[in-house]
């Protein structure tokens, strides 16, 4: 297999088995290096993973006074057992190898204002987050895709200026901007889309104003590798090698766009922040937010972490998929 | 002998390389003149400089900048409001002056008016608590423009000298240092941002009271000292490349070989290469560092609450968003027009500055 000829191309046009053997004979060739590149992405992610948990730790252990030292000081006796049972009579380190072993079980804590269980409460409001996340993303990629070749394709010309001047304009808006003019315009004023409740569900408007901005950036991101794509010469050895044409150009197109992801879940993730409280929608943006205002702190570590987790995991995947795609990328 | 001008040396050996003279004849003025140098011998930065000003879209976002800068640095001057003052009427507060809309003055102001007395008009209203709500969007620009500037200030010079070092150095100490920018870049900034705003709030509050630093405002305080410890990976990297890719330059390797000084092959060939790509950065790092300030602000951690800030305003907004929709929109639209102006002008630098995309 290993002495298959990579100019298949030169001498007969390929056929499906040819290109499904090469690529099998490339993918066993790499599958070496590219099981020690998951190895080590994972690793960096786990460390990650634990600074992030470490810092949120001794962050919020850093604020002055103890959840139980309230104006009115309980009985030292009844302080000392609350304490015991959350362990805040051992040393920090040990109280954060608890809290880690904790959350592995996923045992987030109590909530200091509801008092409810954290992961219970963090569960219930990310089916919400989650769908909105999933709609904005996928809304940012397929219309990104979409207006970036539009634009690559009729470069100078209409549709590019209009595509390339409101792009330009929606990169330089906040997302909280965004999301109170259009909750203004089309909610209050115009009245065609109805304010949030639990009986109308509308997520039009939040997925428009949380995708916007990944959205142009997909936009300009496309446009411009794939206009880098287009010159290139193995788009013309793909020519001359009879596959078609396009497929490649967007194959080479599509492959920045990937390692966006992780960025863009992570923009995505924290605007839901902001556009959940703006629509009053009662995610987990709303959840965080609401435990800032309140100085909710095992709420914010809660939800820190586990957000944060949840970028890292969307990084490494779109690292590792980049990884697998790319032929340019070198395994060092 | 026969007497041989300068010009008429024979030849001492056949095959000589030696000129003959005698084959050219002196050159007219007229070619000598095409010898002239016809235009002034530009220099990199004036150049750039030429490039940036036949960029119609740098030349506005310059202009409007430019606009922005004078209004917030001399309206609070010529305004006779506070952005933390009820509006008074001769002396007395003005308490019917609540909510205007933009240019109307409230009844004892009109009264003042009719009996001849000058009242500044309200060019873009008043918030409920009676204050003059241009003078307060003035002072929030000046708080987002301030907090940009340093912001990316505070990162050049910790990501200048981090990466310069890790890139001049090199090898073992440049891995590790690599390595702590790899995991602190992988860290998710904007929820770091907020877990570290809400701490120091906290810490710094009780810490600073009294001290010279407590006027400035322990938010916009950790907001700097976030940035400081955060932002700076993406400038580390960036310096540390530039200046990995210039050192291995022929030119460079040429100027050492020549015998070239250390300081002088940084000072002519490393820092006039890469101080362009770093300073557009810088240029981009503005708005972002802006849109950050503003985020935090808009969920409570932004700077202290009397002072005002274009994302808090637009915050206090939402509340009264049915009735008074101008008060968001006068914050929100000074946002846009400065992030979109420094995107632009950013985009112009790295058009007339960055070396690679010279023709």
């Amino acid at each position: 297999m290993d002495s298959f000829p990579k100019v298949y191309g030169l001498t007969q046009k390929p056929t499906f088995l040819c290109q499904v053997a090469a690529r099998q004979s490339s993918v066993q060739k790499g599958s070496g290096f590219m099981l020690r590149y998951t190895v080590k992405r994972v690793l960096l992610a786990l460390v990650t993973i634990f600074i992030i948990a470490a810092i949120t730790f001794f962050a919020m252990n850093a604020i002055p006074g103890g959840p139980f030292e309230a104006e009115k000081a309980p009985d030292p006796a009844v302080q000392a057992v609350l304490e015991a049972r959350f362990n805040l009579d051992k040393p920090v380190w040990q109280q954060f190898f608890l809290y880690l072993e904790g959350l592995l079980h996923g045992d987030f804590g109590i909530s200091l204002k509801t008092g409810r269980d954290i992961f219970v409460t963090i569960m219930d409001s990310f089916s919400i987050s989650a769908r909105l996340g999933g709609m904005a993303i996928a809304l940012a990629v397929v219309g990104g895709l979409a207006l970036g070749s539009v634009a690559a394709l009729m470069r100078n010309r209409w549709p590019d200026r209009v595509i390339i001047f409101t792009t330009t304009l929606c990169v330089a808006v906040p997302s909280f901007v965004l999301a109170t003019l259009l909750l203004l315009v089309f909610c209050l004023r115009l009245g065609w889309v109805q304010v949030w409740s639990t009986t109308s569900q509308s997520y039009l408007l939040p997925v428009l104003s949380l995708a916007l901005y990944p959205m142009s950036y997909i936009t300009r991101l496309t446009k411009s590798s794939m206009l880098d794509v287009l010159g290139q010469d193995y788009i013309r050895t793909a020519r001359a090698k009879g596959v078609r044409e396009q497929l490649v150009i967007f194959k080479h197109a599509l492959i920045p766009v990937i390692t966006y992801v992780g960025p863009m879940t992570a923009y995505i993730l924290t605007g839901s922040l902001v556009v959940e409280t703006v629509f009053t929608i009662g995610g987990l943006g709303t959840q965080f937010v609401t435990g800032i205002t309140n100085r909710d702190y095992p709420m914010i570590m809660g939800t820190t972490i586990f957000l944060a987790v949840l970028m890292v995991i969307m990084t490494l995947i779109s690292d590792l998929v980049y990884k697998l795609v790319d032929p340019k990328i070198t395994f060092d | 002998m026969k007497k041989l001008g300068n010009d008429k040396v024979p030849k001492q050996r056949l095959l000589s390389m030696q000129v003959d003279l005698s084959m050219f004849e002196p050159a007219t003025d007229e070619e000598k003149r095409q010898q002239d140098v016809m235009r002034e011998s530009t220099t990199f930065f004036r150049d750039g400089m030429r490039k940036l000003f036949r960029n119609p879209l740098a030349v506005l976002s310059l202009v409007i900048l430019g606009v922005i800068l004078l209004t917030i640095l001399f309206a609070p001057l010529i305004c006779p409001y506070g952005y933390a003052q009820m509006v008074t009427v001769n002396g007395t507060r003005d308490k019917t002056a609540k909510n205007l809309a933009p240019f109307t003055y409230s009844k004892l102001e009109q009264e003042a008016i009719d009996e001849g007395a000058f009242i500044f008009p309200h060019i873009f209203g008043t918030d409920e608590l009676c204050r003059d709500y241009f003078i307060r969007v003035v002072y929030g620009a000046r708080v987002s423009l301030a907090v940009g500037l340093f912001a990316s200030i505070i990162v050049l010079i910790i990501g200048l000298l981090y990466g310069s070092i890790s890139g001049y150095v090199g090898g073992r100490t440049d891995m590790i240092m690599m390595r702590v920018v790899d995991i602190i870049a992988s860290l998710p900034d904007t929820l770091m941002v907020i877990l570290l705003s809400v701490v120091l709030d906290q810490v710094l509050g009780t810490a600073l009271q009294g001290t010279v630093l407590a006027s400035v405002g322990n938010n916009m305080l950790s907001l700097f000292i976030v940035f400081g410890l955060l932002y700076w990976v993406s400038m580390a990297r960036l310096v540390r490349g530039q200046i990995l890719s210039i050192k291995h330059n022929e030119y460079v390797l040429a100027a050492r070989a020549l015998g070239a000084k250390p300081r002088r092959i940084i000072k002519k060939h490393i820092l006039p290469n890469c101080i362009s790509v770093i300073f557009i950065s810088m240029a981009l790092q503005i708005p972002s560092a802006i849109f950050t300030e503003s985020f935090l602000s808009f969920i409570g951690l932004g700077v202290q609450a009397p002072m005002p800030s274009l994302g808090s305003l637009a915050n206090n907004a939402r509340g009264s968003l049915q009735s008074y929709p101008w008060k968001l929109l006068f914050p929100a639209a000074s946002i846009c027009l400065i992030v979109l102006s420094f995107n632009l002008l950013g985009d112009g630098l790295r058009d007339a500055f960055d070396p690679k995309l010279r023709r």
